[in-house]
């Protein structure tokens, strides 16, 4: 076995200014490998690039393009190259049939064309964009709450609490994710909630946020579970117990801060995984509700114009794989700077 | 003014009668002879139909779709039934089951059906009056959807819908096996009581037939074709009845392809590329928006666009604010841009804006809309000003207000563009998309709460009680129930009056009661209970091999009469 430390400290190629340099503590080290990695910086400028255009949504809608994106414009007539023209054009070959939204204009207004309600598509998937991001903190938020009190309750207390956690967990887990998901979004957007004076209605964000929130806990969960029980049995929390260190203390010291690093790796690729969540309930019409607007709302808007005008769908396609992919890089990246063992391979 | 024809002998009047009736013959017979012809060198081959989903219950008593009631057509007959011919000729109602339409007596309480002799079930049997009067009693054992409103007149309906067991309908429907009749007493006169009868709920079944609701199980039936398998997540297959002749080409001709085979499933893209390919013969479902340019444009010749009596509109609840204030419901009306309605729906070519409740070329319907920027015949643009004064007036402005529509992409794209109306007129709107295969239903129960939702209707039979009575009468409306089909929860005792005259009228004079149901039409659109939209036209895809394309006003293509070879 390899003491990584001392092989780093013994190297004979470190300058000897290095060598001196007082050793520095984990989170700077993993800040150093991250900085190191192209492809995580190449991640980061992109999610923040999609942060900032999905922020700027209000302002390219009044500035940009002109147009209240939630509104429907089927009447509406546009400028294109000094011609005015409608907005939804109406077929004039053979019979006739069919309306059609202008496709991409590549200008300010309408850059992506326009969507079945003659709304701007490039001003929708900014606000879309908002929405979803929103959706996929918040919940990715909720779940590594509920996943670290009931992950580390399980783990460190075990005996009856683990066994009742491990359980409800079991059950969680038995539902399909996406069957669990699609039966709570279909109650609770039909009837919304209502517990004592709270009421959230079928048309908040609160409940995509909540629904993708909870049926992940049991995904996290149980690996937190794994990590609490195996730090529970570490030499340096049998010294602390040894000692008589009181639980919470450990609870506090020792085992939360082993936790958490865990914690943050999950935290981008949760946030992958809830985007697509939202995106699919959305598209199923049992996510975001009109007028709001997600990215999956605007796949479904576009799922009726692939032959004719597929920038609608393929928009906000695009930009959930941008997002998916650089959490997903960021995430990997940030479990190779924060996971010890991945560091000792 | 009328034309004088006085100067007609009683000889000539004779002579030109007799010159009538020969030609009259002659046509039939020339007719007949086309028809031996064509059949001759088309009769045979496999029809292959296809729709997103199938319609539920194969039993005719029970199912209740445009989509069903299309194919009963070639399976199933009644007592009378609406002529199998192309445009309004199949408004007309001719003997089906029955030798001839009979002569009201006893005050029009009456009608004595002679049955005809030979008729023959898929299964064998040969019709009699006993199979008629287990028919009639069978419609209220199986408690079908039109059961108390179509047949409550019965003498003896109201002891069947308290005890469905026991119907037997005594003295209501009589049948006499020996004479080969079968007697119909009614409680009071009814105008469009054999408009209830030639529709699919009063077919002739034979008498053993299940008295439950047959699901999936085909039920013999006296058409020229009968169902050999039904799986609703696969495929219906209609194939010759073997026992069938001939017996009225006005009522059940004999029809073409020796197969029709309904396949349940594929999507409306799929389908439209099926089609092209030669795959398919015909979608049921509209093609899909983004396809109607490029079919529109490369296949005219397969394309077919025909009206239908039918409106889609935005039931308002008139028991829930805001819509408990007439302003707030002339307000949308006035709000509604039905040109941009009719573009979601596929453009002018497939619609046609409208603010009245009886469609189009409708018997009652006379030309008037209020809700338009200058009062007149027909619609020509919204008066968004009108429309935010009334708001303003009403008080309500900042509510909320949900909109409910059907989860399909036309259904969906009205809802939203509702929903935004009603955020410009200062509500606070939002739109919630339901599975189709609930939203009518959920839609119409009070429990439910809805405020304005999306709805279709079309027409059960050409009167315009079929859509006054049904949709806005008190009696349409019960709380609380998923059959209450006057969605608005509209009652005004005033307008059920002039309806009730109307209905009396019919029985005497037509036009007369024409006359009243424009009345009623107008009166109800002066109190708003609902926004009608627009009236949509059928679109029918085929196959580029599929010939003699038929639309009947009444029920659609008639499948029977195309053919495929």
């Amino acid at each position: 076995m390899t003491d990584a430390s001392n092989t780093v400290l013994n190297d004979p190629a470190l300058p000897a200014a290095a060598a001196a340099r007082p050793a520095s503590g984990p989170w700077q080290r993993s800040w150093r490998i991250l900085k190191r990695d192209r492809a995580t910086l190449l991640a980061a400028a992109v999610l923040i690039l999609i942060i900032l255009s999905s922020l700027a949504a209000p302002f390219y809608a009044r500035y940009v393009s002109g147009t209240d994106p939630f509104r429907s414009n089927l009447s509406a007539r546009i400028t294109i190259d000094g011609k005015r023209t409608k907005v939804m054009q109406a077929s004039t070959e053979g019979l006739g049939l069919g309306v059609t939204p202008i496709g991409p204009t590549w200008g300010a207004q309408y850059m992506l064309g326009a969507d079945t309600q003659g709304r701007d598509v490039a001003a929708r998937l900014l606000y879309g964009g908002r929405n979803s991001l929103l959706i996929a903190a918040s919940s990715t938020a909720i779940c590594l709450f509920f996943a670290a009190v009931v992950g580390i309750s399980a783990g460190f207390f075990g005996g009856a609490v683990d066994k009742v956690l491990s359980r409800i967990l079991d059950i969680l887990w038995a539902f399909p994710v996406y069957l669990l998901a699609i039966s709570l979004s279909i109650v609770f957007i039909s009837q919304g909630i209502v517990i004592g004076p709270v009421e959230i209605t079928g048309d908040s964000l609160l409940l995509p946020i909540f629904i993708i929130g909870i049926i992940y806990v049991p995904y996290v969960a149980r690996p937190v579970r794994g990590r609490v029980l195996s730090l529970k049995e570490s030499e340096f929390v049998l010294a602390a117990r040894g000692l008589g260190i009181p639980a919470w203390r450990i609870l506090v010291y020792d085992i939360l801060p082993n936790v958490s690093t865990m914690l943050i790796v999950f935290v981008p690729l949760m946030m992958g995984l809830n985007i697509i969540t939202e995106s699919s309930l959305s598209f199923l019409s049992i996510g975001v509700q009109a007028p709001d607007a997600s990215w999956g709302t605007i796949i479904q808007d576009g799922q009726t114009l692939l032959y004719t005008r597929p920038a609608v769908a393929l928009a906000p396609g695009i930009a959930i794989v941008l997002t998916v992919l650089s959490l997903n890089v960021l995430g990997d990246s940030l479990r190779d700077a924060l996971d010890p063992r991945t560091k000792l391979v | 003014m009328g034309l004088n024809f006085s100067f007609l002998t009683r000889k000539t009047g004779q002579l030109l009668a007799g010159v009538l009736l020969a030609q009259t013959a002659l046509c039939s017979a020339a007719l007949a002879e086309d028809r031996a012809e064509l059949m001759a060198k088309h009769r045979g081959g496999t029809m292959t139909l296809a729709a997103v989903s199938a319609a539920g219950t194969i039993d005719p008593m029970i199912n209740y779709t445009a989509q069903f009631w299309q194919i009963y057509q070639m399976t199933y007959d009644g007592l009378v039934k609406f002529k199998q011919a192309g445009g309004t000729d199949g408004f007309e109602i001719v003997p089906a089951i029955a030798e001839a339409i009979p002569q009201a007596e006893n005050d029009g309480k009456t009608y004595v059906f002679k049955i005809r002799k030979g008729i023959m079930f898929s299964n064998g049997k040969e019709v009699t009056p006993s199979d008629v009067l287990a028919s009639f009693q069978r419609i209220f054992k199986v408690k079908g959807p039109t059961t108390g409103s179509f047949y409550g007149g019965i003498v003896g309906a109201d002891k069947c819908i308290e005890a469905a067991e026991t119907c037997t309908l005594e003295g209501g429907v009589i049948a006499d096996d020996a004479a080969g009749t079968v007697t119909i007493n009614l409680t009071a006169p009814d105008a469009e009581f054999f408009s209830k009868l030639a529709v699919p709920h009063a077919s002739i079944l034979p008498a053993d037939a299940p008295l439950a609701d047959a699901g999936t199980t085909p039920i013999p039936g006296t058409g020229a074709y009968f169902f050999e398998s039904y799986n609703p997540n696969e495929q219906l297959v209609m194939k010759r009845n073997p026992h069938f002749k001939e017996w009225s080409v006005d009522a059940q001709p004999d029809g073409f392809a020796d197969e029709v085979i309904y396949k349940f499933g594929l999507t409306e893209e799929a389908a439209i590329n099926a089609i092209i390919n030669g795959q398919l013969d015909w979608l049921y479902d509209t093609p899909p928006a983004d396809r109607l340019p490029e079919i529109g444009s490369k296949y005219v010749s397969q394309i077919k666009i025909d009206p239908l009596a039918a409106f889609w509109y935005a039931p308002m609840n008139t028991n829930l604010a805001p819509f408990n204030d007439v302003r707030v419901r002339q307000a949308v009306n006035y709000a509604l841009d039905r040109d941009s309605l009719v573009g979601l729906f596929g453009g002018e070519v497939l619609a046609q804006p409208t603010c009245q409740i009886l469609p189009p070329d409708f018997p009652g319907h006379v030309d008037d809309c209020i809700y338009t920027k200058e009062p007149g015949p027909t619609w020509a643009e919204p008066d968004m000003e009108k429309a935010m004064q009334l708001v303003e007036e009403s008080g309500t402005k900042g509510q909320k207000v949900t909109v409910i529509a059907e989860d399909n992409a036309v259904a969906r794209g009205i809802g939203t563009y509702i929903q935004s109306v009603l955020s410009e007129l200062g509500y606070d709107a939002s739109m919630k998309a339901v599975s189709p295969n609930i939203q009518f239903t959920y839609i119409q129960n009070t429990n439910n709460n809805v405020q304005i939702s999306i709805s279709q209707w079309y027409m059960d039979y050409p009167a315009a009680s079929n859509f006054l009575n049904v949709l806005l009468s008190c009696a349409s409306f019960t709380p609380g129930s998923d059959s209450s089909v006057n969605m608005s929860g509209y009652c005004n005792k005033d307008l059920d009056a002039t309806m009730k005259d109307a209905m009396t009228l019919a029985l005497t004079d037509q036009n007369a009661a024409n006359a009243k149901w424009a009345e009623a039409d107008k009166g109800f659109m002066e109190q708003a209970p609902m926004a009608p939209l627009f009236t949509p036209k059928s679109v029918n895809f085929t196959s580029a091999r599929l010939g003699n394309y038929l639309f009947n006003k009444q029920n659609r293509w008639i499948i029977s009469q195309s053919w495929v070879q």
